[in-house]
């Protein structure tokens, strides 16, 4: 079983404060760790468990800045094959489509039985380049999996839906899956592995290599537009409890319990 | 002009919320476009819905047929691709839920729409469209525009607006299915319900509820401790079912649980949309989380910004000592 997974490279902004920048499109992200998106992981796991059940190679594709090297060997390191990083700044990033039909001219023409993305990064939250994706490719897909069942010739899903049911839908191969988290345990890559990454082919190619017209893919042939980003205003009507984190505990209990809350 | 047109969304017998919130918002922008709300139901043998429909629509679009008995993006997708190239909408609204990004990506592709994922919100200037979305998971809220021609495409996000009285009187009109044969390629096999844990927290009078900020396994006991002197059930985000802290049924959140306790205390949770939408209906709510920008403060009562591993141990004794 042939398999290409996506990964894209995010900073974690959980827990930081985050700034736009002069230009109004952007976000101060000086400050921030960056990593392999969450989602993207699990589809990483997945594509090392399909391989090691079925056989097979498993290639990782990025599109992205040389930043994304160590992300990407990591990959390989748990026991992707090959990598190609798509390093072109003429990408429109913030157009998903325009993401997907590049991500699509490095797998077209390549023998593949799935492609693995996660279903959503968490810096832009599109939910959208994966389903996508499959359309550039011509294939079936089905997005927010947390089951992968391969057969031969087909592949059973189950698709996380609302109110935690599940959907099983079955799919002719090739296809594209978006995986969602929390469908496997993904592994921390072994030593050995690590130092074998080093080795692995990492391909890397401008939009001209993958015969993709640096215009089809740009901000200007793009049919949405990022006009500008701001912070929005937090409408809170939460009372914030002021003090050292001992005081702040002390009249947080007092409030529940004389309060009545408890 | 300014045709505002909603896909309809259903799964199991039941029309989901998300479809009245876009019809809603749809009305809202269309009576600043000047333009019909029309709703599309692909469905069969759901004449309820498409009545019900009327009451948020100018116009209700049903395809009654049976291959539309249960939801199939790829079906979706080809009666959408034909139905919008006949009828030619301004803007054609879908869920941004579990159906709708399984299927709206695929159909911009298709048929080359301006497409503008998880729309928040639609502001109208000067007659044109401006979405609105958020990026770093709620941090940041950003104004896009479209380009080119409509048709334009937006996923909209559920739970983003309160669903306003019917107040129009649409007319069904059952028109023939784009789709005339089945898709071979996708099959449906079945609905798999939810696990059935020990608790139903659905039932909780009082929830703890943690997230990502818990950090580790070896952590629960310092919450399990709270949560015993409080008399609550733990529930939490997905970060923290993900990580295996809690089962399934536990989780709290739009692919989880709506939970309506009197009581909901979160701990070391940021608050992202999907998690909000399952929780804010609950009586009062007290947010523990080191950053003040964590979206969950939007929906506090009470809040504490701080490391939670010096608050959660004070907090424990002090609520011993006061009930003891």
């Amino acid at each position: 079983m042939n398999i290409f997974v996506c990964v894209k490279r995010v900073p974690d902004t959980s827990e930081a404060i985050v700034k736009v920048d002069d230009s109004g499109k952007g976000v101060d992200n000086s400050k921030f760790s960056f990593d392999i998106n969450e989602a993207d992981n699990y589809a990483v796991e997945e594509a090392m468990l399909l391989k090691e059940a079925k056989g097979g190679n498993v290639q990782v594709v990025c599109a992205g800045t040389q930043d994304a090297d160590v992300m990407i060997r990591m990959a390989l390191a748990k026991g992707g094959d090959s990598a190609i990083r798509i390093d072109d700044p003429r990408i429109n990033v913030i157009d998903p489509l325009q993401v997907a039909k590049v991500l699509a001219a490095a797998i077209k023409g390549k023998e593949f039985d799935l492609v693995l993305t996660g279903c959503m990064a968490n810096d832009d939250g599109n939910m959208a380049v994966g389903v996508a994706l499959a359309e550039e490719l011509g294939v079936p897909h089905a997005a927010m999996v947390k089951k992968v069942e391969a057969g031969e010739g087909t592949v059973k899903v189950h698709r996380e839906l609302e109110g935690g049911v599940s959907e099983v839908v079955e799919m002719d191969l090739p296809a594209v899956i978006t995986i969602q988290t929390g469908i496997n345990e993904p592994r921390y890559a072994p030593i050995r592995g690590i130092r074998q990454a080093q080795k692995k082919e990492l391909s890397v190619l401008k939009l001209d290599d993958l015969g993709v017209a640096p215009e089809d893919v740009g901000e200007d042939t793009s049919l949405i537009a990022l006009e500008n980003f701001y912070i929005p205003e937090v409408e809170s009507k939460a009372e914030i409890i002021e003090g050292e984190p001992e005081e702040k505990a002390v009249i947080l209990a007092e409030k529940m319990v004389k309060g009545g809350l408890l | 002009m300014g045709n505002v047109y909603v896909l309809a969304e259903h799964r199991q017998g039941e029309l989901r919320e998300v479809t009245l919130e876009m019809l809603t918002k749809a009305a809202a922008v269309a009576g600043q476009t000047g333009g019909e709300v029309v709703a599309v139901l692909l469905g069969s043998g759901v004449d309820s819905y498409a009545e019900k429909l009327g009451g948020f629509s100018d116009r209700v679009l049903y395809v009654d047929d049976p291959l539309f008995a249960d939801y199939n993006s790829e079906k979706y997708q080809k009666a959408l691709a034909a139905l919008i190239q006949e009828y030619k909408p301004e803007l054609m609204m879908i869920g941004h839920t579990t159906q709708g990004v399984d299927l709206a990506p695929a159909l911009a592709v298709e048929l080359k729409l301006p497409f503008i994922p998880d729309v928040i919100d639609i502001n109208v200037e000067d007659g044109k469209l401006k979405p609105v979305r958020q990026y770093y998971q709620g941090k940041v809220n950003a104004n896009f525009a479209f380009k080119g021609e409509p048709p334009y495409l937006i996923t909209f996000r559920e739970a983003s607006l309160e669903v306003g009285e019917p107040a129009k009187s649409g007319g069904v009109e059952k028109i023939d299915s784009p789709l005339k044969e089945d898709i071979a390629y996708r099959r449906f096999i079945e609905y798999v319900e939810a696990e059935v844990g020990d608790v139903d927290i659905t039932q909780s009078e009082i929830l703890v509820a943690v997230g990502r900020g818990v950090k580790e396994d070896k952590n629960m006991p310092l919450i399990e401790e709270l949560a015993a002197v409080m008399k609550a059930d733990i529930c939490g985000s997905r970060a923290a079912i993900d990580a295996g802290w809690l089962g399934h049924d536990r989780q709290v959140g739009t692919s989880g649980k709506t939970v309506k306790p009197k009581l909901y205390i979160a701990i070391g949770i940021s608050g992202a949309f999907q998690h909000l939408a399952g929780m804010k209906g609950a009586k009062t709510i007290v947010a523990i989380n080191k950053d003040p920008d964590a979206p969950i403060f939007t929906e506090a009562d009470f809040g504490i910004v701080d490391d939670l591993f010096k608050v959660i141990p004070k907090l424990t004794e002090k609520l011993k000592e006061l009930k003891g």
